[in-house]
């Protein structure tokens, strides 16, 4: 007797066996204790089983069907971005000791998982200039609204003051989990393309638990945060950041600046784009807010004969042991995906870290002056980073079917989330060529003026 | 094997470079003229530097010091670690899958929407809901997803409901979401055989109660019998039932939540759905509701129009986003080829060995272990470490012991309500050749525990390292590497 499912293992003498040895007499009197009429009567109305060959063709063709950025160069960025991933990367990722292993809460046989996650946070520590950093978060989305709340709880204020240049999900994610904490979220108004310093000054007040900025913004641009630190000190409100880690490779670190906490996404470094997920929030903190991350954290520590080795440590803040008075209900983290991005880190290393995003800088300088040099004038008037807001002629939703024709992928309209007409968001990494920026541009120019 | 621990950071050497990145094509920027100073990075972030041969040799040395699936046996009561199929990895890597990005033109994404689609009905009907959300990134986002619900649910009917209703063996995730989702928790106490005391129950629902969360079969193993008589107490009272999809690997294609009377249900994806546990994450927490709480529902919804596939965001009674983008595509993937793998008769078949594993180990470790709750479990069960702690050998003991075998222990002190708990899950991959040498292994550790406690207490004893001081790593923290801390722990060269 064989199992039809590759799966299950039991043969029709191995439930014998078993259920002799139960002193029963079929698998059926194992669910008796479910009420006949919560019974299921009949199959689960979903599609039959598929081979293995069939499914993967199958799976093969549904995938087909997306135009995706290794065909289709792609100029989309606003929180997710098409970066170089080193092939080591999904190589280690791949060890299947790291992705079919539980949370290590077995220290003694984790020390694999344990030790990668302790080196992940020393990286996020350096780049965000911070004294303390998690194992990782969902992503920098909900990262982001656990900071706020992070804010409201050790403040004992009940208002946040985000800024409009943070990003649109991000912002609607914090409303969600305000509604449920019952804290107040008032949007900061821009000026240009930054948040309007004048504005923050006027809504700011004594029960103002933090300000949250991004940096770079959602356009693109960087924020001056020494100045919006300024602002958050008269009231002493904490300064909330959240960071793209690349662009912290040559920006100066939010913590010099007087971060309280910064978040973000590691998804630029090592994680595939992935329609939007899973990507890898971070989450990092000056040491006086030590014992209120949320999260997992791994520390360092000794065994009995003194060797280093680490452990989930901090664990009074969790759940799982303060239940109802826990800070926040998350018991777990992105691990493999923070194993990815350290990976990465590590691929990349001290220099390549700064090459990468220098390139992007360049790349994104050269795209936008040829842009302006063609009449297609650029919105951002602070410094920015890898993304930048172009205004066009025409609605921008007639320009991508325009690029998609030509095989490119075009950036985001700002019309949807902003009352911003005709003006596009594009990103240009590093694995942008000037061939297709300069392509891009001739499909642009043809469109608006064909 | 060469014993290695070095850190990353300590094998780096400055110069050295493991990646490879294309030369600009592009006029120099220069950084200096872009930006005022202060915002200008004054020190290099101290990644490490190292090859790229270097960097596979690290990383490969730490993964021999972990224990996954892979390596053996992972009995981790409510965890469900179960066989994590290759195919699903194999998916996930399709480019047309791993290099899309969310914000794409719908047209240029048909075959992703179409997964998540197909996704949101299959999880539809195995949960007997009418709509589901595949937003959620683990299960403890699905219980505060569906709690915000619960709250827009009542307030929309114009109802102030502040409680709910957990009973005590439940998991610690279960009040920490209430209490994030603005709720205040009532604990109810469990009856002597492990399940809800419905006496204590109706003591505490009433017009305050917005939800009672349930796990079906519980903590215990246990399933709730008088489900439907629970689900009348609460509706009567207008309130809701939320069902905590951790457990659901016992009912597939048994029963659904639905026929139980539940409103709003979570699934595990990353327990019964085969989706790695990646070390902790990332999973995905999909919630599925009834049709009376479809208006609430996160945006955007995936939904079909004449054969077209598109996201809605117009739902004015939504509770807004939960989570970016669409959830966990790529874990989502890999659950839509499970389903696709296994079919109804498969997804039923899982669960029917799921539970004679369980009833055959727990009838085999009986003898040897306190069973608080001898009786037909369903796919876990627990045993109580009561008997060996008089002899001075404690579960965690045992655990540690099980570690010089080559097995994962079983979860161990939860449920809090069971003494010296352990919580036994052997799941349906799992051969019977696998249950029979676990059971052998645990006698012999009872027995050790009378004849030879020391070497119980000892362990581990072929573990990389021994038992971690937990407590010098809460009270002195260390966590992140330092040069300085480094630098204490060389030898001095000579």
């Amino acid at each position: 007797m064989t199992s039809t499912y590759r799966y299950l293992p039991d043969t029709k003498q191995d439930q014998e066996e078993m259920l002799a040895f139960l002193n029963i007499s079929s698998i059926d009197e194992l669910f008796e204790d479910i009420p006949a009429e919560i019974q299921l009567k009949g199959d689960l109305n979903i599609p039959k089983a598929v081979s293995e060959p069939l499914l993967l063709k199958k799976m093969n063709q549904l995938a087909s069907k997306n135009k995706n950025a290794n065909h289709y160069p792609t100029f989309l960025g606003a929180g997710t971005y098409d970066h170089y991933i080193p092939s080591v990367v999904d190589h280690m990722i791949s060890r299947s000791e790291f992705y079919t292993a539980y949370t290590p809460y077995q220290p003694e046989i984790s020390q694999g998982e344990l030790q990668a996650i302790f080196e992940f946070q020393t990286m996020v520590c350096e780049l965000t200039g911070m004294d303390v950093a998690n194992s990782s978060m969902y992503d920098g989305f909900t990262s982001l609204a656990e900071a706020a709340s992070l804010a409201v709880a050790s403040t004992r204020r009940s208002k946040v003051l985000v800024s409009k240049a943070v990003h649109p999900e991000s912002r609607a994610i914090l409303n969600t989990v305000a509604e449920g904490q019952g804290y107040i979220v008032e949007d900061v108004n821009l000026t240009d393309d930054e948040t309007s310093l004048v504005k923050l000054q006027g809504q700011i007040d004594k029960n103002t638990a933090a300000v949250i900025v991004q940096y770079p913004n959602f356009f693109g641009s960087i924020e001056d945060l020494a100045e919006i630190k300024h602002i958050a000190d008269t009231k002493g409100a904490m300064l909330i950041v959240s960071a793209n880690p690349l662009a912290l490779a040559l920006l100066q670190a939010p913590g010099k600046l007087g971060a309280d906490i910064v978040v973000g996404d590691m998804q630029p470094l090592g994680i595939p784009m992935s329609f939007g997920g899973p990507h890898c929030g971070y989450f990092a903190v000056s040491k006086k807010f030590m014992r209120k991350i949320p999260g997992r954290i791994v520390g360092q520590t000794t065994d009995e004969k003194g060797q280093r080795g680490f452990v989930l440590t901090l664990q009074a803040r969790e759940q799982h042991i303060r239940r109802d008075k826990a800070s926040s209900n998350i018991c777990s983290n992105q691990a493999l995906n923070a194993l990815a991005s350290a990976v990465c880190m590590s691929a990349l290393g001290k220099q390549g870290i700064r090459q990468m995003a220098q390139l992007n800088i360049e790349k994104a300088d050269y795209m936008a002056k040829s842009l302006d040099k063609k009449g297609f004038p650029i919105i951002n008037k602070a410094p920015f980073f890898n993304e930048f807001v172009v205004k066009l002629p025409r609605p921008v939703k007639e320009v991508n079917t325009k690029l998609l024709e030509a095989g490119i992928i075009g950036g985001f309209d700002l019309g949807t989330d902003y009352d911003l007409e005709n003006q596009m968001l594009l990103a240009v990494t590093e694995q942008r060529t000037k061939e297709e920026i300069d392509q891009f541009i001739e499909v642009l120019e043809a469109a608006v003026h064909g | 094997m060469v014993e290695y621990n070095d850190l990353i950071f300590e094998i780096s050497r400055q110069g050295r470079v493991g990646s490879s990145l294309p030369e600009s094509d592009v006029d120099q920027v220069n950084i200096n003229d872009k930006l005022p100073k202060h915002l200008i990075r004054d020190l290099p972030a101290e990644l490490p530097e190292v090859s790229e041969l270097q960097l596979v040799r690290h990383y490969t040395a730490l993964s021999n010091k972990n224990h996954g699936i892979d390596n053996g046996f992972y009995p981790l009561g409510s965890c469900t670690m179960k066989y994590n199929p290759k195919i699903n990895e194999d998916v996930a890597r399709l480019e047309g899958f791993s290099r899309i990005h969310p914000y794409q033109p719908t047209e240029t994404v048909q075959g992703a929407l179409e997964v998540l689609y197909e996704l949101q009905e299959e999880l539809a009907v195995i949960t007997g809901m009418d709509a589901v959300t595949l937003q959620p990134s683990a299960g403890a986002q699905g219980e505060w997803t569906g709690l915000m619900m619960v709250k827009a649910y009542h307030k929309q009917k114009g109802e102030v409901r502040t409680k709910v209703l957990v009973p005590d063996s439940a998991h610690g995730t279960n009040p920490a979401s209430a209490s994030v989702a603005g709720f205040e928790t009532i604990t109810i106490p469990s009856n002597e055989h492990g399940l809800v005391d419905i006496e204590e129950l109706k003591k505490h629902v009433n017009d305050q109660t917005a939800a009672l969360m349930l796990t079906n079969p519980n903590t215990l193993g246990l399933f709730e019998k008088e489900i439907v008589e629970i689900a009348e107490v609460v509706h009567e009272a207008g309130g809701l039932l939320y069902y905590d999809g951790a457990n659901a690997n016992a009912i597939l294609g048994k029963s659904t939540p639905g026929q139980m009377g539940f409103d709003i249900v979570h699934l595990n994806l990353h327990k019964t759905f085969t989706t790695p546990h990646g070390g902790g994450g990332p999973g995905a927490g999909p919630v599925g509701v009834k049709e009376k709480l479809i208006p609430f529902l996160p945006v955007p919804r995936v939904e079909k129009v004449n054969d077209v596939y598109v996201l809605d965001s117009n739902q004015p009674l939504s509770i807004g986003r939960v989570k970016g983008y669409y959830g966990n595509f790529g874990i989502l993937l890999r659950a839509y080829t499970y389903i696709r793998t296994m079919g109804p008769e498969g997804l039923r078949q899982v669960s029917e060995g799921a539970v004679l594993h369980a009833n055959y180990l727990r009838k085999k470790l009986e003898p040897y272990f306190e069973a608080p709750y001898s009786q037909i479990c369903k796919h876990e069960f627990v045993l109580s470490g009561s008997r060996q702690k008089k002899l001075g050998v404690r579960t965690l003991d045992m655990a540690k012991r099980l570690l010089d075998f080559g097995y994962h222990p079983p979860t161990i002190y939860f449920p809090l309500n069971v003494e010296e708990c352990l919580m036994i899950e052997p799941t349906e991959t799992e051969s019977k050749e696998t249950l029979d040498a676990f059971a052998d292994v645990m006698i012999q550790i009872a027995k050790e525990v009378e004849e030879n406690p020391g070497v119980v207490l000892d362990a581990p004893h072929t573990t990389v390292i021994g038992r971690l001081d937990e407590v010098q790593a809460a009270r002195q923290p260390i966590l992140r590497y330092t040069k300085e801390e480094a630098v204490k722990r060389e030898p001095v060269m000579s």
